[in-house]
């Protein structure tokens, strides 16, 4: 990155004018979002502005145990948010840290270990926000899916059990819906990226003054590591998450028991 | 004895589904009548271990139905649920799913004419079936495994009399060829009458009687 940019707080301020168009389109409309836009908007600068500073301290301390601290909070709170789209789902909150968990160390353990990063907080933090990220947005839509499929299967899936099939064999298709519902946004994404969609890095590195081919290059990589990194945490959070919809008898539960 | 209930209880919700329920259920064919809401399809699910009661006992040929492992019982015991639930895919596909998964060769024309459907239903689209079609699909599913004993929630419901005829013979069929028993809920008390040779009538929840057909029908 030759140049780099610099963004004062004022042309920040400016660009709220487009989250007050947001916020009259719902309420013209009766969308009803007007608050959670507010939340999002207010959440989003402080959250971004504390990591801003977070980050800064770990690139310049430049110890892995800072990194790896920030990564385990990343899957924390990722596993909080994603258990608040999976409320139909009994005990989601544990499949969906070891979820995160597997698919954050999986993802930049291979990109470490094939040598595309050196382990080092300038691609760690940025890179594992995106995994885990990712990680998070299709292990919540897998699991908010498995709650509503598991609900409306109910019959189809006791109907199941009762030829003697188990939990796993009776959940196996509304697992697999869930699971493809998890990752069908970054397949399809990934699909049109560069035709409809600019992925945000390359537009980053662009903004910033990158060689396009760089740019090129980096958001390559980024998403083929995102499209495993979600394909693993899909898998371990449906794999894990449909159990809790059993006793060890290979019973459905009763909802809400 | 077939099944043998010892003071049953099971509740949803705030609600006493089944009250302390005591009754023998020999075998042979066994009616279980009682009015709508009574809780006939609650207690047939826990004849095979789709739920279990929060108190009392079960046992099933003098043994309790928790000393079974759930997956053998329930190839054994099959129910067939009031709602027809079948799985994607073509007739004949669920047939199989069933015969493999209790270890059974599949004669899918045989079974399809004992629950009353012509074999070229084999090929037909399951989601493309009437539900008549379909309850009659769901019985020859669980014939397909070769059950000893069968548990039919309604098994008639959606029929008409030709159709009800052919299945109520099967039946009687199936107790003398093969000496299956049968556990049949039914709201109709002529049904209980041509098929069954004991009967458990429930009321709220409660087992108000467990006698031979003779003398409650
Ligand atoms: N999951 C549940 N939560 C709350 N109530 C339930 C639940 N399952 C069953 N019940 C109630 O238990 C009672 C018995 O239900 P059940 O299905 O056993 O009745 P039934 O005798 O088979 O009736 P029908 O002849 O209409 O099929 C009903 O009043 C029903 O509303
Ligand atoms: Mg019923």
């Amino acid at each position: 990155m030759s140049t780099s940019i610099h963004l004062s707080p004022g042309q920040v301020a400016a660009s709220l004018a487009l989250v007050v168009l947001a916020a009259a389109i719902s309420f013209w409309q009766r969308a009803d979002l007007e608050r959670d836009i507010g939340i999002a908007t207010v959440r989003s600068f402080i959250q971004l502005t504390a990591i801003g500073y977070a980050i800064k301290l770990i690139f310049e301390a430049d110890t892995l145990w800072l990194v790896f601290g920030l990564l385990a909070v990343m899957v924390l709170f990722g596993a909080l948010t994603a258990r608040a789209r999976a409320k139909k789902v009994p005990g989601a909150f544990w499949p969906l840290l070891i979820a995160l968990a597997v698919a954050g160390v999986t993802t930049l353990g291979l990109v470490v270990a094939l040598g595309v990063f050196e382990p080092t907080a300038r691609y760690l933090v940025p890179v594992g926000g995106m995994v885990i990220g990712n990680a998070m947005t299709a292990s919540a839509v897998a699991l908010n899916r498995l709650g509503d499929e598991m609900a409306e299967s109910r019959g189809k899936i006791e109907a199941t059990l009762a030829l003697g099939a188990t939990a796993q064999e009776a959940a196996a298709p509304t697992v697999r819906r869930a699971l493809r519902s998890g990752m069908i946004a970054l397949i399809d994404s990934t699909k049109t990226t560069g035709v409809i969609f600019f992925p945000g890095t390359m537009v980053g590195m662009l903004l910033a003054g990158a060689n396009p081919t760089d740019a090129v290059r980096l958001q390559l990589i980024l998403l083929y590591a995102l499209l495993g990194s979600v394909a693993i945490a899909g898998l371990v959070a449906t794999g894990l998450a449909y159990r809790n919809f059993f006793t060890p008898a290979q019973q459905l539960r009763e909802p809400g028991a | 004895m077939l099944f043998e209930l010892s003071e049953v209880s099971l509740a949803r919700g705030n609600r006493r589904v089944l009250d302390s329920v005591s009754a023998e259920v020999p075998a042979g064919a066994t009616a279980i009548v009682g009015p709508s809401g009574a809780g006939k399809s609650t207690l047939l699910r826990l004849f095979n271990r789709l739920a279990d009661p929060d108190a009392g006992t079960i046992s099933y040929r003098d043994r309790l139905l928790t000393e079974y492992d759930p997956l053998v019982l329930r190839r054994e015991v099959s129910l067939v649920p009031q709602l027809p639930a079948l799985l994607e895919g073509t007739v004949e596909s669920n047939l199989r799913y069933a015969a493999d998964l209790a270890d059974k060769q599949l004669d899918s024309a045989r079974c399809l004419g004992l629950a009353g459907l012509d074999p070229d239903f084999a090929g037909r689209d399951v989601a493309k079936l009437s539900v008549g079609e379909q309850q009659r699909a769901m019985l020859a599913r669980a014939l397909a495994q070769q059950p000893k004993v069968l548990l039919l929630d309604e098994p008639t419901s959606a029929l008409d009399h030709a159709a009800r005829d052919a299945i109520e013979a099967t039946l009687a069929e199936l107790r003398r060829e093969l000496e299956i028993s049968i556990v049949l809920v039914s709201h109709d008390p002529e049904q209980a009458r041509r098929l069954s040779d004991w009967v458990v009538r429930l009321e709220e929840g409660r087992a108000i009687e467990a006698a031979p057909v003779e003398e409650v029908l």
